[in-house]
């Protein structure tokens, strides 16, 4: 079985073809992963089909998103305002190390120095930055405590899915983590046995721990509240339990009035998990005296998104609510699962998002990783053009790699051929003499092609290809014209 | 509390990228009238007789394994007894504000002394009053307020009675934004059945962390 | 077929590609002399036909983006003007034409996949087996996740030829389950894919264009 231990960083990950094809040497992740998308594909599509206004909030959904990006700079100073007044201390982080920074700073304030630890809310945006690796070079224990992030925590592996991080791992996989990692030799293997392992984990911790960290579905300009949106309770726990709670969020998390919530509140969970509402929603703003923490912390991370947003194409890529629907549509990410794309951001949202987020040099197969089919685009409950977004990025990675590599060559050849009628004969021509030494005759005649060099190498690995016509189309049409009817 | 000013080199640089992405900084005149401009052709309000809307959420609620029956105002208590008894259970924590006349006797009902959340541990169960319920989603709203108390109340117990009022279910979730409107920096938490997770295979699991039990009893 | 429901048909020489190879792979500049090209070629048909769903996917999605990236007022105009008259090949049946039963005769097993950009980008929807089931003799038989990708993506099945061959994989099997003879679609691209594998597992199903079953009659069946 192979091993995703490493990292998962775009710098370091090898890319998509390569790690793709390891992945897909894998039969029991592309099992579990296929067995997962299909459950939570099916579930998405009853519960959006019950909902005959459902592409009227696709619509508002996408118009609020491109409205508060427009004008994000107001919205985050009225947050910041909001926020503040109402208790809560934000803060500002160009990039991912000075987001790490503050919070490794914020936690040790509040922290007891004898045991330094935090509890955390499975977060998109903390994983982007790896945030718990900086806490823990801080002397600081991280318990994760969303279910699937626990699994991925204990058993030293990597997000594969934005809201189902552990969807690649079945339930015996999880019962050895959990058998080694909690000590329970004796656990069972039913679903219900692992949560229950996981409650009693976690408990304790919960009552104990004093300082959470967070990330944020949503942020609200208007009110200064913060949202999240979750299933397990975990969320709840860290957001009312602790004294301090630390949220971490990308500057693109704000919406501008707390009404839009009734939009995005209908989108995200029929999208991300297929249920017509998340088990638990919490909203809150600042800090209240009496419920929840005393120390309340925001902080406001770019780490790229500005980039996005300067460019008018891509810029749509911020409209992204993290549902994971695209993921779970994909019939890439359905062969090859999370890791393959070397970032926590996989499928085709990570497809367009890590490539932007990370210099794009890191990233150059990630807009290749698609057979830009539109599946995403579909179910996309903000109506981000992911194929559009992706034949952007490709014409940015051809412009980075210049005109003088083999592929670049051959492009430009084909577009001369295509630009003129005697040329395009002529190829049609000498394309029959070249295949010649390749063309075979099957057993009823037909010259097929079992093996092609190169570049085209790939087609041939499971394909045959078909001779070229002894007479074209145009040669057909020509005789018979000159024939008449 | 007065709000300091914040001049981080971090956030002034920040606002400038995003300045300059788009071009100029926005400005809320001009912010206010595109946000309402925003075409919102979703439905915002209901379709189906008050009758019909109980009857759909009484579906959603028993569709997460909760108990639900109805009664009316002077039920309240015999309701609430046989709930707690069906359940077996005695030791149940109060939200201040709940109004005594629906407390049955025979129960330890111990009002929140709001000290720290272990406290709250091992306490069997919680009753609580509700702010607003949606029918299409079937999820019900609390918020900090007399009846519903703080938000660690209605998570640390294992069991969750909840009171619903009939006048405040409604059908869709844009009606229920409409009458969060003016409590909006209320600690509000919504609750669709009982807490679950679908970690493991995509299969649903009942009770994580929050409570594992929920009953509702819909009053009117 | 074209002429046996009385139409005229031109093939006009010049044409060569849409640009759809160069634009998806990232060449823009390589695909934006085609967009004059085509409208060169066709500006004066009455409609125009294209047996590929994907090629009109492209027009119609990106050429008038590219007429306005070469900035030539004239061609932006003429692109305008001229892509309402084209047409895929089925959709020219049912929508333009109002037709489904086209006395089509072709007594084979069936099975039809909805190409990718079609379906989504064209919303051919139902079209295509609208018109399969209205030939004479025919066995049609639904094939399973009919609407999920071959794995040919052009370029796509070069430059990730593994997962591009899982996904095939996985379109074979599910063609080769539901006992046809044929295996059909509105995009020849798709179909290449297909056929190639069909053929390595010499399994004896071939793949045709839609358009070849509906040129079948009882008079010069196929």
């Amino acid at each position: 079985m192979s091993s995703f231990n490493i990292l998962l960083d775009p710098k370091t990950s090898p890319t998509f073809p390569i790690a793709a094809r390891a992945a897909l040497g894998d039969t029991q992740l592309r099992k579990n992963v296929r067995h997962a998308t299909e459950v939570i594909q099916n579930k998405r599509a009853r519960v959006v089909g019950e909902m005959p206004d459902w592409q009227q909030l696709r619509e508002t959904g996408k118009q609020i998103r491109q409205h508060t990006m427009a004008h994000l700079d107001f919205y985050l100073e009225e947050f910041e305002r909001n926020c503040t007044r109402a208790g809560g201390k934000v803060h500002w982080a160009r990039d991912g190390e000075e987001a790490k920074r503050i919070a490794t700073q914020l936690v040790k304030e509040h922290v007891s120095p004898d045991s330094p630890e935090v509890i955390k809310i499975k977060s998109m945006t903390t994983e982007e930055i790896h945030l718990n690796l900086a806490l823990e070079a801080a002397g600081i224990r991280v318990y994760e405590t969303d279910l699937a992030e626990l699994i991925i925590q204990l058993g030293h592996d990597q997000p594969s899915h934005i809201v189902v991080p552990a969807l690649h791992k079945n339930r015996q996989q999880i019962r050895e983590i959990f058998q080694r990692e909690m000590n329970l030799p004796a656990l069972g293997e039913k679903p219900q046995d692992l949560a229950d392992a996981a409650r009693r984990f976690l408990r304790e911790k919960f009552l104990r721990v004093d300082t959470a960290v967070s990330g944020a579905n949503f942020l609200i300009a208007e009110t200064g509240s913060v949202t999240i949106v979750e299933s397990e309770g975990n969320g709840r726990m860290c957001l009312t339990l602790p004294d301090t709670l630390i949220t971490i969020a990308g500057i693109d998390k704000v919406l501008p009035r707390f009404v839009d919530l009734e939009v995005m509140l209908q989108l995200l969970p029929r999208s991300a998990t297929g249920e017509r509402m998340n088990p638990y929603n919490s909203i809150w703003t600042g800090v209240r005296p009496g419920d929840g923490p005393r120390n309340f912390h925001v902080i406001l991370m770019d780490n790229a998104r500005t980039e996005v947003l300067a460019d008018a194409e891509g810029r749509q890529t911020l409209n992204c609510i993290r549902c994971g629907a695209c993921q779970n549509a994909c019939p890439v990410y359905r062969q090859t699962g999370g890791h393959a794309y070397g970032s926590v951001y996989a499928g085709p949202i990570g497809a367009i998002l890590t490539p932007q987020l990370q210099q794009l040099h890191h990233a150059q197969t990630l807009p290749y990783a698609s057979s830009l089919c539109g599946a995403c685009y579909e179910v996309c409950p903000v109506k981000i053009n992911i194929p559009e977004v992706l034949i952007h990025l490709r014409n940015k990675v051809v412009k980075q790699k210049g005109p003088l590599n083999p592929e670049a060559i051959a492009m430009k050849t084909m577009g001369a051929i295509f630009r003129s009628e005697r040329r395009f004969r002529a190829a049609q021509r000498l394309g029959r003499i070249a295949e010649t030494p390749l063309v075979r005759k099957d057993g009823s005649g037909e010259g097929w092609i079992g093996w092609l060099p190169g570049l085209l190498g790939g087609w041939t690995q499971v394909r045959d290809l078909r001779e070229m016509p002894k007479e074209t189309f145009r040669d057909w049409w020509e005789k018979r014209s000159s024939h008449g009817r | 509390m007065a709000a300091e000013p914040n001049n981080s080199p971090a956030r002034t640089e920040i606002l400038r990228r995003i300045r300059a992405a788009n071009g100029a900084p926005a400005e809320g005149t001009s912010a206010s009238r595109q946000w309402n401009a925003i075409e919102r052709d979703y439905r915002r309000s209901a379709t189906l007789s008050h009758e019909q809307i109980l009857d759909l959420l009484e579906d959603r609620l028993r569709d997460y394994d909760a108990q639900v029956v109805r009664a009316a105002e002077h039920e309240i208590a015999p309701a609430i007894s046989r709930m707690l008894q069906g359940r077996g259970l005695s030791r149940i924590l109060l939200p201040p504000g709940i109004d005594p006349a629906w407390l049955p006797q025979g129960f330890d009902f111990v009002v929140d002394p709001g000290t720290s959340a272990a406290d709250l541990d091992p306490f069997q169960g919680v009753l609580t009053a509700s702010t607003c319920a949606i029918a299409l989603t079937g999820s019900i709203i609390l918020q900090n307020v007399p009846g519903q108390g703080r938000r660690a109340a209605s998570l640390i117990p294992d069991y969750h009675l909840c009171i619903v009022r009939v006048e405040d279910v409604v059908e869709t979730v844009p009606e229920a934004f409409a009458r969060l409107r003016n409590t909006e920096t209320v600690p509000t938490t919504f609750f669709a059945g009982p807490s679950a997770t679908a970690d493991i295979e995509m299969t649903r699991i009942k009770g994580v962390h929050g409570p594992r039990f929920l009953d509702i009893i819909l009053v009117g | 077929m074209l002429e046996r429901l009385g139409h005229t048909v031109d093939f006009p020489a010049g044409q060569t590609c849409c640009g759809q190879m160069h634009w998806n792979t990232g060449y823009q500049a390589e695909a934006l002399p085609l967009v004059p090209r085509f409208v060169a070629q066709f500006r004066h048909a009455e409609a125009v036909v294209v047996p590929s769903s994907s090629c009109v996917a492209m027009m119609r999605d990106h050429y008038p983006i590219m007429a306005k990236e070469i900035g030539d007022a004239r061609l932006i105009a003429e692109v305008d003007q001229l892509l309402p008259r084209v047409y895929e090949f089925s959709e020219f049946l049912t929508r333009c034409l109002g037709l489904t039963d086209v006395g089509a005769y072709y007594p084979h097993r069936v099975t039809y996949h909805a190409s990718c950009h079609g379906l989504r980008n064209l919303g051919l929807a139902d079209g295509p087996l609208d018109l399969l089931r209205s030939v004479k003799g025919i066995n049609l038989i639904e094939i399973e996740n009919m609407d999920r990708c071959c794995g040919f993506g052009g370029t796509f099945a070069v430059k990730n030829a593994d997962v591009s061959s899982a996904m095939l994989a996985e379109k074979t099997t599910a063609v080769l389950n539901t006992g046809a003879e044929v295996c059909t679609a509105c995009d020849n691209s798709c179909l290449m894919g297909i056929q190639g594998a069909l053929h390595r597992q010499r399994t004896g199903v071939r793949t045709v264009h839609l358009a070849e079953i509906l040129a079948g009659s009882e008079e010069a069946p196929r």
